[in-house]
């Protein structure tokens, strides 16, 4: 085979056409405007690339400086010795154990209800068709437009009322029900063809097993992205906590990690990129592992929570 | 219910009608109902009783006395709320367009067939997914003047005095709109490549074959088969950029008496006057202006969009 003239493409490719798979690529490079473009293209990229990530690399890198090395000019991108002892005392010398276990609960209950809660709204936006549901549904879609911060005040007063602040409780009910769960999961739902539910109904399921055992089972993708998204907004939150979060063994990471510089006039920062590192960790790897879900969950609602 | 012409079948249907609504109401309201309740009571009972604290002088200690329009008297006259207002446009009319422009941009270089384009995706969108708070504080410090690395590149560059960002009444707010531009980039960047997956490929070719180059085919194709995305972008963003807070209230916890109330918004305005001064009522009145500010801005990009589309 002409392996060399197909450039090093697997030879699976070879079964198409010879010119077919190689005229495209010639008549672009032959191009020297079409060259030019794709060159600038890429450096294009790789600077973009470079401001995306280079803040993360020095956070990660200042996490294993010295106290006094952060802030040295010039700067230097590597620490001179690598001091991996603030990793252990990040976890003696502040509350970042509690907070962490805080956010793990808050994050995991607060997913778990939004996808439960919402999904099954959702069956009943998507599937039943009833007097009053599509005004209902767009007072759901109309709250989207309205900012949290125009409400926070009387939902606080509500909550205070009801002897709710500095719990985590206050905080689950508060963004366990959001709209936004809904929105997606109907989405979804209304793609899945009106024949399934009807076979199952003519083998005398009931309309909540069809939910339990059709529905549910065909909309993994669209769960991953809700529970995926779900998770990160809430692990991230900061105003939440801010709000009704007041004694310390009640902090989340993102509270803790704020008062951590607030209260420590020192400043020791490498400490503080120790505990950033730590608390953004556990979200990059849910992204990496689920970016596939987050980027078609954001693609299909083009909206977040 | 029966007419005196309708044969027996015709009397059933009706009824049978009518029990069958009866039972799709149940029914949809059963699977409606659990996350209703929690909705209602978190979202709209607030979002309502918004308006009547708004009315009152509600503090922190119980209950307040109807006052009438009193707040927004104080409200129009308060020059912390003047300044968080100006601030607030301000932000969303730097952040709005280069947000736009800068994750257009990325999508339209993710759209081509480069090398690393998926590697890049996530790259891109990685900001979006990281808290506030750790982007915040590392900003903070990367903009530091006098040891930040980025006035560190820009003296080796050249510029013999850069801004003091942060520190500076004229550059925090242009470094924060830089923070959350590239902080959203990605998100948008996501939006607007499935719109572009949109555009039908035929009209490029159509287009090119009409000797049409490439800013042309921009400007004819790409840009009015976008219409929708960028409606819904805008949307979006304008929202977002009204209700600004949280990446404020970390980069300058002092608000209102720090040196830079050169970037207090509304929201922080809300936060300041509710929840560090107490004066539940007096900030509720600039809740409700934040309120129809975004309500105000949905519409007219509603009505804008409708016109344009007919």
């Amino acid at each position: 085979m002409t392996v060399t003239q197909l450039g090093g493409t697997p030879p699976v490719t070879s079964k198409r056409p010879l010119t077919g798979s190689n005229r495209p690529r010639t008549d672009r490079s032959s191009s020297p405007a079409a060259r030019a473009r794709r060159i600038v293209g890429s450096l294009l990229l790789v600077a973009f690339a470079l401001a995306l990530l280079v803040p993360f690399f020095w956070m990660v890198a200042s996490s294993f400086k010295d106290s006094n090395e952060v802030f040295s000019v010039p700067v230097r991108w590597l620490p001179d010795t690598w001091h991996w002892e603030h990793y252990v005392e990040l976890w003696t010398e502040t509350g970042m154990a509690t907070w962490l276990r805080n956010t793990i609960i808050l994050a995991t209950v607060v997913t778990f209800l939004q996808v439960l809660t919402g999904s099954f709204a959702a069956y009943g936006f998507a599937k039943v068709r009833f007097p009053g549901r599509d005004v209902l549904f767009l007072v759901y879609l109309g709250t989207i437009a309205v900012p949290w911060q125009s409400y926070m005040i009387p939902q606080y007063i509500m909550l205070a009322q009801a002897k709710l602040t500095n719990t985590l409780l206050a905080l689950i009910v508060l963004q366990a029900f959001g709209a936004f769960g809904v929105f997606l999961m109907k989405q979804f739902f209304e793609t899945i063809p009106e024949e399934l539910s009807e076979a199952a109904r003519l083998d005398g399921l009931s309309e909540y097993s069809i939910w339990a055992r059709i529905m549910l089972p065909l909309s993994v993708p669209a769960l991953a992205a809700l529970a995926l998204l779900t998770f990160v907004n809430t692990w991230n939150d900061y105003l939440g906590p801010l709000l009704y979060l007041r004694s310390r063994e009640n902090w989340t990471v993102q509270l803790g990690l704020k008062n951590f510089v607030a209260n420590n006039l020192t400043a020791d920062y490498s400490m503080l990129f120790t505990g950033l590192t730590i608390s953004v960790i556990p979200i990059a790897v849910i992204f990496l592992l689920g970016q596939r879900f987050f980027i078609e969950g954001i693609a299909t609602s083009g909206l977040k929570g | 219910m029966t007419s005196a012409t309708a044969g027996p079948a015709g009397t059933r249907t009706p009824r049978r009608r009518s029990k069958l609504a009866l039972r799709n109401t149940l029914l949809g309201w059963s699977f409606i109902l659990p996350n209703f309740l929690g909705f209602a009571i978190i979202t709209l009972v607030p979002v309502v009783t918004l308006f009547y604290v708004s009315l009152t002088d509600f503090n922190i200690f119980g209950k307040g006395d109807f006052i009438g329009f009193g707040n927004f008297e104080r409200l129009v006259a308060d020059p912390l709320f003047q300044r968080s207002f100006v601030n607030t446009l301000y932000y969303s009319a730097l952040h709005v367009p280069l947000t736009i422009v800068v994750s257009l941009g990325l999508a339209l270089l993710l759209n081509t067939k480069l090398r690393g384009v998926s590697f890049f995706r996530t790259a891109a969108f990685f900001p979006y997914i990281t808290s506030i708070v750790a982007i915040a504080l590392v900003w903070n410090l990367l903009f530091s003047p006098t040891y930040g690395p980025i006035n560190e590149v820009l003296r080796f560059l050249g510029v013999a005095e850069p801004p003091g960002w942060l520190t500076s009444q004229d550059w925090a707010m242009p470094a924060i709109v830089i923070i959350s531009t590239w902080r959203d980039m990605g998100y948008y960047m996501i939006l607007f490549l499935a719109g572009l997956q949109a555009v039908p490929r035929e009209l490029y070719e159509a287009a090119r074959v009409d000797g049409a180059n490439v800013m042309q085919r921009f400007w004819n194709v790409t840009l009015p088969g976008l219409r929708p995305t960028m409606f819904l972008v805008t949307v979006l963003l304008t929202i977002a950029s009204f209700k600004i807070f949280d990446l404020i209230i970390v980069l300058s916890p002092g608000g209102a008496a720090a040196p830079n109330a050169a970037t207090v918004v509304l929201s922080q305005f809300i936060y300041q006057r509710g929840f560090i001064e107490s004066k539940f009522g007096y900030a509720s009145s600039g809740a409700v202006a934040l309120f129809f500010l975004c309500i105000i801005a949905t519409i007219i990009q509603f009505l804008i969009n409708k016109r344009r589309s007919v």
